[in-house]
C-alpha cells in the first residue's frame, strides 16, 4: 500500500479517513489533527501553561509528545498509586522519568502512599465505592491530585490522554443506562470554575489505534501491560462492541461521538444542565470545591485511612 | 509454508502467502485492535505473510486512559 501523500510505502492505514500514510507523513498528520481539535474547541493557546497527566501508557505519552512538538508549554504529572502487582507503578514512573529526561521536559511526581498514607488498593479496601476494585477510588484520587497540582503550580489547564475510543465507550455506557447527568458532563473541554482547573482532552478525536501507531512510529517506549485492576472493566466490553461496529462501518465510532457533541451543542441536554448544577462548598480540609457540606470525598477517604493507620501503627497494612 | 503471528505472548501459526488482514479475520482478531509489526517496522494489513516470518501484533485496547 502506498502513502497517499508522498507515494512511498505506507506504514499505517486509516479506513475511516480513507487514508494511508508513511511514517514521516503520519508523524506530521496526527499532530496537525490534534492542533485542529485544540483550536476548534478553544481548549487552550500557546500562552497557557498545561499540566499533562501521564501514566506511562501510549495515549498520555503521545499527547505529551504532540503538545511539546506543537510548541505548547506542557509539564507532566505522574501519580504513583502504589500498585505493586508486576511492579506496575514503579515501572510506569521509570518510563515517565525517561520520557521526560530524553526530551528535557519537566515531570512532577506525586506518590499517593508517601503523601496520603496508603497506596490505592488499601484506600479502596476501606471505601464502599472501592468494593473489590480500586478503579472508582483511583479516579477520585487522580482528579483530586491533578486539580491540586494544577492549582498550586499555576497551570491553566489539565490535559488527559482520553482518546476517541475511551470517549465513545463512556458515551455508549452512559447512553445504554441513560445517565443524563453524566452525558451532560462529557465534553472535550470542562471550563474552569473557582477552585477547579480547566480539563481538556486533546486526543478526543484520535482513535486509540492512531495514538498507539503514533507512539510506535515515534519510538516512544511505553508500558504495554494493562493496569492489573483493569481486567473485567466495562470499558473493554463497550470498546469491543464499538470495534465490531467499526469493522462493519469504518468511521462508526467517530460519527457516534461527534454527532453526540453536535447534539449537545445544539441543546439536546440543556434541561439536564440546569438539574445538574449543584451548589459547591469549600472542603474545610483541602480547600477544593465539593458538593458535600462537610469534607470532600477524597479527604473523607484519606481521613478514614489515616485513622485506621494511627489506631494500629504497628500493624502490617495487609492485616488491617 | 507458514508464518507466525504473536499477540500478548500467544503464538498463532497461519498460512503464508495470504494477506495479514485475511489471517487476522480467520483468527477472529479485529484488525482495529492491533498494530502489526514486522522486523521492528509497522506494516499495513494488505501485506502478504512470508514463509517462516513472525509478525508481532501490538494490542492497542486499554481499559482506561493511558
Amino acid at each position: 500500500m502506498k502513502c497517499d501523500r508522498c507515494g512511498g510505502k505506507a506504514a499505517y492505514q486509516m479506513r475511516h479517513h480513507h487514508l494511508a500514510l508513511c511514517k514521516a507523513d503520519y508523524l506530521e498528520w496526527l499532530p496537525a489533527r490534534v492542533e485542529r481539535s485544540i483550536k476548534k474547541t478553544s481548549m487552550f493557546t500557546q500562552a497557557d501553561r498545561i499540566l499533562a497527566a501521564v501514566s506511562g501508557g501510549k495515549d498520555s505519552f503521545s499527547l505529551w509528545d504532540i503538545l511539546n512538538r506543537l510548541g505548547y508549554q506542557a509539564d507532566g504529572l505522574y501519580i504513583h498509586l502504589g500498585i505493586d502487582t508486576l511492579d506496575y507503578s514503579s515501572h510506569s514512573q521509570a518510563l515517565c522519568e525517561r520520557f521526560a529526561d530524553t526530551r528535557g521536559l519537566r515531570l512532577i511526581v506525586v506518590n499517593l502512599a508517601q503523601e496520603y498514607g496508603l497506596p490505592i488498593q488499601d484506600m479502596a479496601r476501606r471505601e464502599k465505592r472501592g468494593a473489590g476494585k480500586p478503579c472508582a477510588v483511583c479516579g477520585l484520587a487522580k482528579r483530586h491530585i491533578m486539580n491540586r497540582v494544577a492549582s498550586q503550580g499555576g497551570y491553566t489547564a489539565v490535559a488527559t490522554g482520553h482518546n476517541l475510543d475511551d470517549e465513545a465507550a463512556v458515551l455508549l455506557g452512559n447512553t445504554l443506562e441513560w445517565k443524563l447527568d453524566s452525558l451532560q458532563r462529557q465534553a472535550p473541554v470542562l471550563a474552569e470554575k473557582p477552585g477547579l482547573s480547566r480539563k481538556v482532552k486533546p486526543l478526543c478525536r484520535v482513535y486509540e489505534r492512531e495514538a498507539a501507531a503514533y507512539a510506535l512510529l515515534s519510538g516512544i517506549e511505553y508500558i504495554y501491560e494493562e493496569c492489573p485492576y483493569a481486567a473485567g472493566s466495562k470499558a473493554f466490553v463497550y470498546k469491543d462492541l464499538l470495534n465490531r461496529m467499526e469493522a462493519e462501518r469504518p468511521g462508526a465510532k467517530l460519527s457516534f461521538y461527534l454527532e453526540f457533541l453536535r447534539a449537545r451543542r445544539e441543546g439536546f441536554l440543556d434541561g439536564v444542565q440546569q438539574e445538574a448544577t449543584a451548589e459547591l462548598h469549600t472542603c474545610p480540609v483541602c480547600g477544593q470545591p465539593t458538593t458535600s457540606a462537610a469534607a470532600c470525598a477524597f479527604c473523607r477517604m484519606v481521613g478514614q485511612a489515616q485513622a485506621v493507620l494511627s489506631a494500629s501503627p504497628g500493624l502490617n497494612d495487609s492485616k488491617l | 509454508m507458514a508464518a507466525r503471528l504473536e499477540l500478548r505472548g500467544q503464538v498463532f501459526e497461519v498460512k503464508a502467502g495470504q494477506t495479514l488482514y485475511h489471517a487476522l479475520e480467520k483468527l477472529g482478531i479485529a484488525p482495529q485492535t492491533v498494530l502489526p509489526v514486522r522486523a521492528g517496522e509497522l506494516i499495513t494489513e494488505d501485506e502478504i505473510l512470508q514463509d517462516g516470518e513472525t509478525v508481532k501484533l501490538v494490542a492497542v485496547v486499554s481499559g482506561g486512559a493511558g
